[in-house]
């Protein structure tokens, strides 16, 4: 008899990571066969697969952007529900990231590795909460990799963004959010926080935000900004993706307050160089503290880091007598947070 | 201390002016004293305290984190105190032993009074009463590295806001305050009387000129007005007065009422009659005022040596008299200031001050002559250290600012090229989405045939209108981007020439063209022209030699005293 060694179940390849007894990759960033789907952001969930297994939202987010024939096939996987695939066995556990979003975890013989996309353990109105597997290895991002990265907590983000209304009331508010979950979780928590105004929607993000709608998802009075005359956004807040607020776009809107929900908003020359007037602390990944906290509580005694800081977790994870290393693993980070994007300058 | 670094966190990235005199308004309505006193005294530079060391703050967090963790973290961050504020750990206390952090007036206070040694248990346990912000704004004052982008005068007319006042008023107040302000916001809010200013050197709001277009002669007067000239010096005021023992004291003030009198202590034996002068700071060697390049030298000194005062002899020009013994004088008309002024300086009779004198003129005409060729109208020898001509209103009171109609500057001729757009650069705040940062360049023959080389950087000059037009053609023109660098086509029969008008030129190794412009502005658009026959590297050598041998030519930047 063998024994099976982690990477014998998950290996990294260029294709993404690979799980070679089961005969599917994780979020493969080029078309395989039978993809394995964390979650909707565009880095993840790309389209022109074989087959494609994830949950319902995820499915229909990929449609949503790409389109009916966006994958060969398409199976539906829910939270807790067990599947065979090849030799090995896959379970999706909520990722706290966004709406649909899922962990992976693989176990083949007794051995078990979760694969956790992106994730975050702060509580969000619009997704269902993380849940903590316990595993023998955990696959963990590193977006905010490095203890600088504190997130503190959104509700006060957001007292700050409603505070800024009530003190420049003749301004527009211009908000920068991911169109896909950060977009919908800052309407949410503005919601909570007793805001019931009409709040203005770029175009781009018109049809994801009806999609959380029509989940069960209570927004309250949406718009479009488009065709508004400029006096009447005055005193109005506008969600937007983070390339429009400093595009010809941001011109409708009458001496526009920028604001950014972000969790690079913590660091103050992040912000800058994103021309951002009002930084809101607001993150879908976990912050370092959530990082560190989770990794601790799987239980997994061996550790793989990627996209984002690695060098800082790794470095932390060998304090605590975890064995730990880097996956390098390319082509994620890419829509959420990872770099102020490029901005794009279409009218939209 | 938390609402205070909130305060300083939000205008930290507010750019618009009158944002953040909202913010600042918003701030002292809404905290009490003594604690807005104390922000007010921060953002005026006014606190006195030992600041602490960077090695300080460096080993209190090498004390409380990983070593690793914390130099990746700085890699990452790039500041000092953000990096320690960000990273921070929280303190393990239970939770309801936990002191409530600290208010700016508790850390104001016992800085003043803490010893070197206790400094650092203090620090830490502040570190962990405070969040993030507060942290950071913390470690920003301890250290003395503010940076917000706050002027003191911005935060003093915030202030004189909270009573719909004139920050005038409380400029005139301001040297006789101190922190944390408690008179001055009685008065503000109306609880009591206007407090005394008993500073007996105190500094007077200054009062400024326009430029002057060709098309406003035309409704001026000649009779109307004085005209003297433009130094090629610094604007100051130079205050002298008795203390309540009797005793003169004498303070010399930049032009934004800083107090100055440190850099200049040459001058002070000569300030001994009760007064405040307004006037140039030169420097004269063998009776000939000396190019702003030699008074250049003289400043922003820390240590000003007997050498230093020994080889830039001090001297003052004296154009206005604002207060002669216990009167105020600002009330009255130009012409019989003039007057008070040539008296007052008759009788002060030091060599180390003189009047700067007044151009006889009957016409428009008989001043551009003037202006023209200072040397023969009156300048003499001096002639190479004037800019150009001040026209004074006779009748005119001394009014703070810059009032329309009173005062004119005349300056000689900008220079003036065409240059070809190549590089355009996003603006900030209200014109973050325009591209309103031009690089331009000029041609000359190199290895690989004609080529532009850029010879300067304008991000002013032209008009909103203008603005959209070059926004549109840097849109629709792009070749390339590099980060938020566009570059726009520039070709001999494609891209847009500029007309860019600047005040002098200086040979610049660190430049490519070897060339650097001093204040260059987009003064017309020139879109008849093809940019083939643009202004040639050749062009600006010429006008480089013409400036050397004529040491006049203007270091407008801090020197533009008007």
């Amino acid at each position: 008899m063998t024994i099976m060694r982690p990477q014998d179940i998950l290996l990294p390849t260029a294709d993404g990571l690979c799980c070679k007894p089961g005969g599917f990759h994780i979020d493969p960033i080029r078309p395989v066969e039978r993809a394995l789907i964390t979650h909707g952001h565009s880095d993840h969930a790309r389209a022109g697969h074989g087959a494609v297994l994830a949950t319902q939202e995820t499915l229909d987010m990929m449609r949503l952007r790409y389109g009916e024939n966006f994958a060969g096939s398409t199976q539906v996987i829910s939270y807790g529900e067990e599947l065979r695939l090849g030799d090995v066995k896959v379970k999706f556990r909520p990722a706290g990231h966004v709406l649909g979003s899922a962990q992976i975890a693989v176990t083949a013989k007794d051995t078990c590795i979760v694969a956790s996309g992106d994730y975050k353990d702060a509580p969000d109105p619009t997704c269902a909460p993380f849940e903590l597997v316990p595993c023998d290895v955990f696959i963990t991002e590193a977006t905010f990799g490095l203890p600088v990265f504190r997130h503190g907590d959104a509700a006060l983000e957001v007292k700050k963004l409603l505070a800024s209304v009530a003190l420049f009331p003749e301004r527009a508010h211009l908000v920068g959010a991911y169109s896909l979950g950060k977009a919908q979780r800052v309407i949410a928590l503005l919601r909570k926080a007793g805001y019931d105004a009409p709040i203005y929607l770029h175009g781009a993000m018109e049809k994801i935000t009806a999609y959380y709608q029509s989940r069960g998802i209570d927004l309250g009075e949406l718009r479009p900004a488009m065709g508004m005359k400029k006096a009447a956004l005055a005193g109005t807040i506008t969600l937007a993706p983070p390339s429009a607020t400093s595009d010809i776009w941001a011109r409708r809107f009458p001496d526009p307050v920028t604001a950014f929900a972000s969790g690079w908003m913590r660091v103050r020359a992040r912000a800058r160089q994103g021309g951002v007037e009002l930084p809101l602390v607001i993150s879908d990944h976990a912050d370092w503290d959530g990082l560190t906290a989770t990794i601790a509580a799987t239980g997994a005694g061996e550790i793989w880091v990627t996209h984002g800081q690695e060098d800082a977790l790794v470095h932390w994870c060998k304090t605590q007598g975890l064995r730990a290393r880097p996956l390098d693993l390319v082509g994620y980070g890419d829509e959420e947070e990872s770099e102020p994007q490029p901005r794009s300058e279409a009218e939209a | 201390m938390n609402r205070f670094a909130e305060l300083l966190d939000r205008l930290a990235y507010e750019p618009g002016r009158n944002n953040k005199l909202r913010l600042l308004q918003g701030y002292f309505r809404e905290v009490g004293d003594p604690d807005r006193g104390y922000a007010l005294a921060a953002l005026t530079g006014a606190l006195s305290f030992k600041h602490a060391k960077p090695v300080l703050i460096r080993d209190l967090i090498a004390s409380r984190t990983d070593e690793v963790l914390f130099g990746l973290s700085y890699d990452y961050v790039g500041d000092l105190s953000e990096t320690v504020a960000l990273m921070w750990p929280k303190a393990v206390l239970p939770a309801h032993n936990n002191p409530p952090p600290p208010t700016l007036t508790e850390v104001v206070t016992t800085l003043r009074t803490l010893g070197k040694t206790e400094l650092p248990k203090q620090l830490e346990r502040w570190l962990d009463e405070l969040d993030e912000t507060g942290r950071w704004a913390l470690l920003k004052l301890v250290t003395g590295a503010m940076r917000i982008g706050i002027s003191a005068r911005l935060a003093k007319t915030a202030a004189a806001a909270l009573g719909d006042k004139d920050p005038h008023e409380v400029e005139l107040l301001w040297p006789g305050l101190s922190p944390p302000y408690l008179d001055l916001f009685a008065w503000l809010e109306g609880r009591a009387e206007k407090p005394v200013n008993r500073d007996p050197a105190p500094f007077r709001p200054v009062m400024l000129a326009h430029a002057i277009e060709d098309s406003d002669f035309a409704s001026l007067d000649p009779a109307d007005y004085i005209a003297e000239w433009k130094w090629d010096g610094i604007r100051v005021q130079a205050v002298a007065g008795r203390d309540e023992h009797g005793q003169i004291t004498a303070r010399l003030y930049s032009r934004t009422g800083e107090d100055i009198t440190g850099s200049f202590p040459d001058l002070v034996p000569s300030l001994r009659l009760p007064g405040a002068i307004d006037g140039e700071l030169l420097i004269l060697r063998e009776g000939r005022v000396q190019s702003f390049n030699v008074l250049q030298q003289r400043l922003n000194r820390k240590i000003v040596s007997p050498k230093l005062i020994k080889d830039f002899p001090i001297h003052l020009r004296a154009y206005d008299l604002l207060g002669d013994d216990e009167n105020d004088l600002r009330e009255l008309p130009f012409a019989e200031r003039r007057e008070r002024l040539e008296t007052f300086i008759g009788k002060l009779d030091d060599p180390r001050l003189d009047l700067s004198p007044t151009i006889p003129f009957a016409s428009w005409d008989a001043l551009t002559a003037a202006r023209a060729d200072p040397a023969s109208a009156g300048a003499g020898e001096d002639a190479d250290a004037v800019e150009g001509v001040m026209l004074k209103r006779r009748d005119a009171p001394y009014l703070p600012g810059r009032p329309k109609g009173q005062w004119w500057k005349w300056k000689r001729d900008p220079h003036i090229i065409d240059a070809v757009l190549m590089y355009a650069q996003r603006g900030h705040g209200k014109r973050s989405s325009y591209y309103s940062d031009y690089t331009f360049g000029v041609w000359t023959e190199t290895d690989n045939g004609e080529e532009l080389v850029p010879v300067g950087k304008a991000y002013f000059g032209f008009t909103d209108e203008e603005l959209l037009q070059i926004d549109r053609f840097v849109r629709r023109n792009t070749t390339e981007k590099f980060g938020p660098v566009r570059h726009v086509v520039h070709e001999g029969d494609k891209g847009l020439v500029l007309e860019v008008a600047f005040e002098g030129l200086q040979r610049s190794p660190r430049h490519k063209s070897g060339v650097a412009m001093r204040f260059p502005r987009i003064s017309r658009l020139r879109w008849d022209k093809p940019p083939r026959e643009a202004d040639r590297l050749e062009t600006l050598e010429k006008m480089l030699k013409a400036d050397e041998s004529l040491p006049t030519i203007k270091v407008a930047a801090s020197a533009d005293g008007h």
